[in-house]
């Protein structure tokens, strides 16, 4: 399979330069062309594995403490604020 | 100044305990072999030499607590991608070039809740892609051993800083070999927990179902004596086990007589660099001289692991790296390296609709029968011993314009994270002046038995005791 570039760079939020396409567009269908060597395999009957150690349905302890960021703790990495809020671009255009 | 190059965490405990010498002249000599040797090596990103100095004054203090302080006044630096409170983590990118946490990861928080002192943030392949410390914005990290070599990576600063004598302790983390790689190119011990047995809350996130947190040490001991520190459940990471934390030093020194270690054919068979083949069987012979059984085993499935490894491995970069929108902190997409880009990419068309089912599933299908092959051979043998690289450390520059030959670098290494078992990465000799190290690896939570093989290895050979000239 042929990947495009520039539909997954869209997907991906990136912006890539056109010589960056060029030089990921064969980077990636080499390394896709190697690990499609799991073709030869049939796995129709294996259940996949995502969690490797069998923990299931682990759920979030109700005692928690109230320690939470500041407010200012958390526009601390953020040089774009406003009004003690993240500043953003529009996403709805008027 | 006091010579700390060999030091052990044993050895300074002890120092400290005899009066030989206080925690700020520990330090202080630490801190003055970074500045001597680290403009060349490169391994530190950010030195915290006041920070240190301070606590360590601090601590010369309350001596009399070392008792209840396991780690007490033990300096210790920090791969980049844990997050330190009002100190500076990069994971080596200049998306984070600028970026200080307002919280400790909570690996870090036991560290100084057990009394360790932060040297600095190491240096490492940024965001922790990369088999040789090239990848990092901040510059490459130079092998003590030989500074044309590559120390490997991703976590190249952890074990150039151990091995050369600027800390003697190092965090790192291991998604597909990332500690036990760079350990085995600088002469180092360097431990991959099982996936679940150390907290990720607060490291910086690589691929969620591998990524797994670990340290280099100079001895066994010194990564037992960790292990025990940093082990145990979190309420933040619901990924840790509920199992209790054993004790890894009871058993530590009762050797490997009588023990079953497999040798997995299919990664001795072909593929090895003479030089490491003649080290893995010299290791090999040691392991039978101190009475263990060796028994061949078949992993038959080692063959598709870096091919699965590089699909589930980027899918989960790509969504892991997707919150980095320069919104809420760091800079923006625009200032990602080439690797990260890469792999982003990767991941996100594997995951795109329509090849979902043929990469990602299909890997994660085959990720199931790597994890059976090691269940049936753990069925047989107590655990396994492999090299960790097929090959020696490469000179500088050499992969960097070939990712698919960089990634195969890691053929040895990506199964255990795909099974989600330990390693443990310990000296094993040298070729042509360069290490090489040998992994032991064991079924999930069996760090102890590992420790207790390693241990019996590194009290016959004893190749941590060398140092490189810098």
């Amino acid at each position: 399979m042929k990947i495009d570039v520039k539909k997954t760079a869209k997907l991906a939020n990136l912006a890539l330069t056109p010589s960056e396409e060029e030089t990921l567009e064969s980077q990636l269908n080499g390394i896709l062309s190697y690990v499609e060597k799991i073709d030869s395999l049939d796995v129709s009957e294996i259940i996949p594995t995502s969690q490797v150690t069998g923990l299931e349905n682990v759920t979030f302890n109700d005692s928690f403490s109230d320690e939470s960021l500041t407010q200012e703790q958390a526009l601390s990495g953020s040089t774009n604020t406003h009004n003690g809020m993240f500043k953003v671009k529009a996403v709805i255009e008027s | 100044m006091i010579d700390v190059t060999s030091l052990t965490i044993t050895d300074i405990l002890e120092g400290y305990r005899t009066k030989k010498f206080s925690v700020s002249e520990v330090v202080s000599s630490y801190i003055e072999r970074i500045e001597k040797y680290d403009s060349t090596l490169n391994s530190f990103i950010t030195v915290a030499k006041n920070e240190a100095l301070a606590k360590a004054s601090e601590m010369d203090s309350q001596i009399d607590t070392i008792s209840t302080h396991s780690l007490f006044g033990i300096p210790l630096a920090l791969k980049d991608m844990f997050m330190t409170k009002g100190m500076r983590t990069t994971a080596a990118s200049n998306v984070l070039r600028d970026y200080v946490p307002p919280v400790d990861a909570e690996v870090v928080k036991r560290y100084k809740n057990a009394g360790a002192i932060i040297l600095g943030k190491l240096n490492h392949d940024a965001w922790a892609h990369g088999s040789s410390g090239e990848n990092s914005d901040f510059g490459v990290t130079l092998n003590p051993w030989n500074k044309e070599y590559v120390p490997g990576g991703s976590s190249s600063g952890s074990g150039v800083s151990v091995a050369a004598g600027l800390t003697p302790v190092a965090s790192g983390t291991d998604t597909g070999g990332s500690i036990r790689q760079p350990a085995s190119f600088t002469n180092t011990v360097g431990l991959k927990p099982t996936y679940g047995r150390v907290s990720r809350s607060g490291i910086i996130a690589m691929a969620s179902s591998l990524d797994s947190i670990g340290h280099f040490t100079k001895t066994v001991s010194d990564s037992a004596q960790v292990l025990q520190v940093t082990a145990g459940k979190d309420s933040m990471d619901a990924t840790l086990t509920p199992k209790d934390v054993p004790n890894y030093l009871e058993n530590l020194r009762k050797g490997m007589k009588g023990m079953k270690i497999g040798v997995p054919k299919e990664f001795v068979e072909k593929g090895l660099q003479p030089e490491v083949k003649t080290v893995f069987e010299n290791a090999v012979k040691d392991f039978e001289e101190l009475g263990a059984e060796i028994v061949e085993v078949s992993l038959p499935h080692t063959e598709y692991g870096i091919a699965i490894y590089y699909i589930i491995q980027t899918a989960e970069v790509s969504s892991n790296l997707a919150r980095y929108d320069g919104i809420r902190y760091g800079n923006d997409r625009n200032t990602f390296g080439q690797e990260a880009k890469r792999r982003i990419m990767l991941g996100t068309y594997v995951l795109s609709a329509g090849y979902y089912d043929a990469y990602y599933k299909k890997a994660m299908q085959v990720r199931t029968l790597v994890k059976q092959d090691f269940e049936k051979a753990f069925e047989k043998v107590d655990a396994l011993v492999t090299p960790v690289s097929p090959t020696l450390p490469w000179k500088l520059g050499e992969k960097v314009n070939d990712p698919l030959s960089m990634y195969l670098a890691d053929a040895l290494t990506v199964t255990v994270n795909m099974a989600g078992i330990p390693g443990l990465s310990v000296p094993a000799g040298f070729s042509n002046g360069l290490p090489v190290g040998i992994q032991i690896l064991g079924p999930h939570f069996s760090e102890a038995k590992l420790f207790q093989i390693g241990q019996a290895f590194e009290d016959k050979t004893n190749y941590w005791k060398e140092t490189p000239s810098l």
